[in-house]
């Protein structure tokens, strides 16, 4: 049995981190930062949670590389949908037509 | 020769699967499977993520109104439901891999029934949403969309939509069909989640799993963090917008 | 054991069992609820085949009104729901199921030597769904049709159709996860059931293509899912998601249905372009030029196919930056495509080409296809596309990469493996004259539309000026051969099945894993789970099978 087994400690100390995570969250989004940075904290502790959610609850830490290369893969392709499309959304107005 | 394929089977585990030459194999084959099924649900939900970026960046004053209006507190112990039934989803994985079978079943159930509160959670949220006119378009005959919007210098309605400068009542409603497009899609993806818990369930009584053989279970595991995943970006994206402004 | 080991090193196989796939349960059922892949490629076979004389007929109506200028023979709303019933049904239920489904399914263990796919009972899960799908969509055609283009732009098909487009979008969304379960299983299958010595740049470009086009097929198509479902919420729920009035955006609809719809096409023809790697090599006797080119121009197609979507947006409010980016990765697109067929060319040059059936349609396909590609690249660059953009060049362009292109291919690998797959030899004769008639009849239907979309004509028109009738006349007149042709090999294939000569083992004399056991195969493929030590287009010269026959004195321990 090739399996990994993950021990009860680690999950434990998994699932109390995402318990601050989302407190975190809550308590940022009341503070009025400048700028999109309400945006992008909420984002990256939304991404660091679900990064400890993917490596130790899924097993991926433990996994052969083939799995983490599928999961990469996917968030690339989801990152060139909204690449791309926000590409056009972003530069549509630097063209300006004279009339 | 056939009598040797034969032979191969005999001394196999029982779940194993003629076409497979091993339960290494057959297990592996099983987890890749998975995997690849949740790309096409990260690309699935990606295109909704897609909308609501679009949208919320070309009406910010009407989504942070929209998100303003959800309830936080539900929403929140909503997420901590969530992550607590995805932990005890890894630990029902745990305690087959280690064969208790005991613990194991505990576990399936508590997250089911986590499961099930989150659903009841939602379920009540959607009903406050129905009280206040907010489902969009003509999705329930005869109800439209339609707020009552809370206007200056009147007591606080909680249940009047608060519009932000720059919101007007139809931008709104973008928000709240993006709102019921992706949390009903996420709900439907509980559900089934549900149903799978049960039949895990059920075929955990009988004893089925054992160290041996219980892919079954880590994969729906898998299954069941993803939708997790899926929460834990949700949440913040549309509960948490508009709190910043006062 | 030993023997059967010998046996398949020295291209001998042992004598043919009385039970093979097709005879070894009778019954409905055994049928209907089998796991075995080679069953469920057939009944795959059956139902595309059924879809593709459907979307014929459709195509059939197109060229009987295009006949005449004026719309005489249907009405503009019938003439609407006739093209895009047309697409929906080629496109969806004929084109991208076709070669994965039936040659694919058929073929990918036993290339691979394994027992059956990853998942058996989710390969005939994805054959059900299909069906689900196609019925739903056949309900809603004979419902009353739908008329949005098989584009189903919004806000047309959200706010103002008055057609099934719910129904349509419901058989096409269900019809998806028949695809994504497909590819699913291919992957699974092709990365942990490759029999022992079986390495990655040991296996058949037939499976290279077939890895690239699970990998759109899982990458892609959920995209499309979520677009049909936001279409039908925005139509059932009257939102505004796209429609401009209530605050969306129609743009944002066509970036998310082509981001799928584009490397859809790729679905299309990467398993085509895998059967041609197997027919070039093997009827031509030679190895592959450049095996490892071919099989990274596959991937390649396959991850370049994802960033060009917005060339089908050029004529839209799509921002001219953007545009520009997209044309300049559509022309970088081109060349995996170009190194393929570059590389076939070069496989064929001093080769031993024999000009049997399959060949024809390869050799077809290459012209064609190459026709196809270079009118894409007219098609990428922004100026000249906005002037041919829904025009009939758009047409025949596509009808060249997927007519020419993925047809032939499908054809011609039908006929390859069609022995292998019935045990029966396909009337040769009759194979090469309609293979011939195909060829005629396809380009005597769409040359002509080139130059009368050039010269302006739009498509999705049911009159038009009557300076472009003799275009259309000679379209017409090569639809009619085109279609004839096509019967032809329905015809003699079935007739093949109980009149047809038995077929040997290995009729064609290659050394691919597939002709290594009998015609056809037993249940569980192979006898004994094959060692593999060869490369994957090693030919043995004729000359020494037939002079030296079954005595290899090595062999027999001299």
């Amino acid at each position: 049995m090739s399996e990994h087994i993950v021990s009860v400690r680690v999950y434990i100390t998994i699932f109390m981190v995402l318990l601050v995570g989302t407190a975190l969250t809550v308590l940022a989004a009341f503070v009025d930062f400048p700028w999109r940075l309400n945006t992008i904290v909420a984002l990256t502790i939304a991404t660091i949670k679900a990064t400890f959610v993917v490596l130790y609850f899924m097993h991926v830490r433990y996994s052969t590389r083939l799995v983490w290369v599928i999961l990469t893969s996917a968030l690339f392709w989801m990152g060139i949908l909204f690449a791309f499309t926000f590409s056009d959304y972003l530069t549509r107005d630097w063209i300006s037509i004279q009339r | 020769m056939a009598s040797h394929a034969a032979a191969e089977d005999i001394h196999g585990h029982p779940a194993l699967q003629h076409h497979f030459e091993n339960m290494e194999q057959q297990r592996e084959a099983g987890t890749l499977g998975m995997w690849i099924f949740l790309v096409t649900e990260i690309m699935f939900f990606g295109g909704m993520f897609l909308a609501y970026a679009l949208y919320r960046t070309l009406y910010p004053a009407a989504f942070a109104s929209g998100s303003n209006h959800l309830d936080i507190t539900l929403g929140a112990v909503n997420t901590g439901v969530l992550i607590l039934s995805s932990f005890t989803m890894a630990m029902a994985v745990y305690f087959t891999q280690v064969g208790n079978r005991r613990p194991q079943i505990i576990c399936l159930g508590l997250t089911l029934i986590l499961g099930l509160t989150f659903l009841g959670i939602k379920a009540v949220e959607y009903h406050d949403k129905y009280e206040d006119h907010l489902i969009p378009g003509h999705l329930i005959p005869g109800r439209p969309f339609d707020p009552v919007v809370q206007e200056e210098g009147q007591p606080v309605d909680h249940h009047k939509l608060h519009l932000l400068p720059g919101a007007t009542k139809e931008k709104v409603e973008m928000f709240y069909w993006i709102y019921f497009a992706m949390t009903g899609m996420h709900a439907l993806h509980m559900i089934i989640g549900a149903g799978l818990l049960t039949f895990l369930l059920i075929y955990s009584m009988k004893g089925r799993f054992d160290p041996e053989y219980h892919s079954p279970v880590e994969v729906i595991g898998l299954y069941w963090h993803f939708v997790d995943i899926v929460w834990i970006f949700l949440f913040p994206l549309l509960y948490l917008l508009g709190r910043h402004y006062h | 054991m030993v023997r059967n080991m010998k046996a398949i090193e020295s291209f001998e196989v042992p004598a043919p069992p009385r039970v093979n796939y097709i005879n070894a349960q009778y019954g409905l059922k055994s049928w209907l609820l089998t796991k075995d892949h080679k069953r469920i490629a057939l009944l795959y076979l059956g139902s595309i085949t059924f879809f593709f004389f459907i979307g014929g007929i459709y195509a059939l109506m197109i060229r009987l009104e295009l006949l005449t200028p004026q719309g005489d023979f249907l009405q503009s709303t019938t003439y609407n729901k006739v093209f895009t019933q047309h697409g929906i049904i080629m496109v969806f239920f004929f084109l991208i199921p076709s070669i994965p489904a039936t040659l694919g399914n058929f073929l990918i263990p036993m290339m691979i030597g394994a027992k059956d796919l990853a998942f058996p009972r989710i390969n005939l899960l994805s054959w059900y769904i299909y069906l689900a799908g196609g019925v739903i969509t056949i309900y809603a055609l004979l419902a009353g049709g739908v008329d949005t283009g098989w584009t189903f732009y919004t806000p047309y098909s959200t706010t103002f159709s008055n057609s099934y487009v719910v129904a349509t979008g419901l058989g096409i969304f269900i019809n998806g996860f028949s695809s994504i379960l497909t590819g699913l299983n291919f992957i699974v299958t092709i990365h942990t059931m490759r029999a022992p010595g079986m390495t990655w740049f040991r296996m058949p470009l037939f499976l290279w293509s077939h890895y690239a086009t699970s990998l759109i097929m899982v990458l892609g198509t959920p995209v499309i899912a979520i677009t049909v479902l936001l279409l039908a919420f925005e139509r059932i729920a009257r939102v505004g998601i796209f429609n401009p009035a209530l605050g969306g955006d129609p743009v944002l609809f066509q970036h998310l249905f082509w981001f799928y719809s584009h490397p859809a096409v790729y679905i299309m023809v990467l398993p085509s372009m895998g059967v041609i790697s197997e027919l070039i090599a093997n009827f031509s006797r030679k190895n592959i030029f450049g095996y490892s080119f071919v099989a990274f121009s596959s991937l390649a197609i396959a991850v370049f196919g994802f960033l060009v979507w917005g060339h089908h947006l050029f004529a839209t409010t799509q921002s001219v930056y953007a545009g520009m980016i997209f044309s300049f990765l559509s022309f970088a697109v081109a060349i995996p495509s170009a190194i393929k067929v570059f590389n076939w060319t070069a496989t064929l040059y001093k080769s031993s080409i024999s000009y049997d059936t399959p060949m024809l349609y390869a050799l077809g396909f290459i012209g064609l296809f190459t026709v196809g590609g270079m009118t894409g690249l007219f098609l990428a660059s922004l100026a000249v596309d906005v002037h041919v953009s829904d025009t009939y060049f758009v047409v025949a362009h596509f009808h060249y990469i997927m007519v020419g292109g993925a047809l032939m291919g499908y054809l011609g690998g039908l006929h390859y493996w069609w022995p292998k797959i019935s045990g029966r030899m396909y009337p040769e004769g009759w194979g090469r004259f309609s293979a011939l008639v195909i060829f005629v009849g396809f380009n005597l239907t769409f040359l002509p539309q080139f130059v009368a979309g050039y010269l302006g004509m739009p498509r999705r028109y049911h009159a038009y000026p009557p300076e472009f009738q003799v275009f259309n006349v000679l379209s017409t007149a090569g639809a009619s051969i085109l279609g004839f042709g096509m019967l032809i090999p329905a015809i003699y294939f079935v007739w093949s099945m109980r009149y047809g000569r038995h077929a040997e083992a290995n009729p064609w004399h290659l050394p691919g894993l597939e002709w290594r056991t009998q015609s056809p195969p037993p249940t569980e493929n192979f006898e004994v789970t094959p060692i593999v030590t060869w490369d994957a287009y090693e030919f043995a010269p004729r000359e020494e099978t037939e002079v030296v026959g079954k005595f290899r004195p090595e062999l027999e321990g001299i």
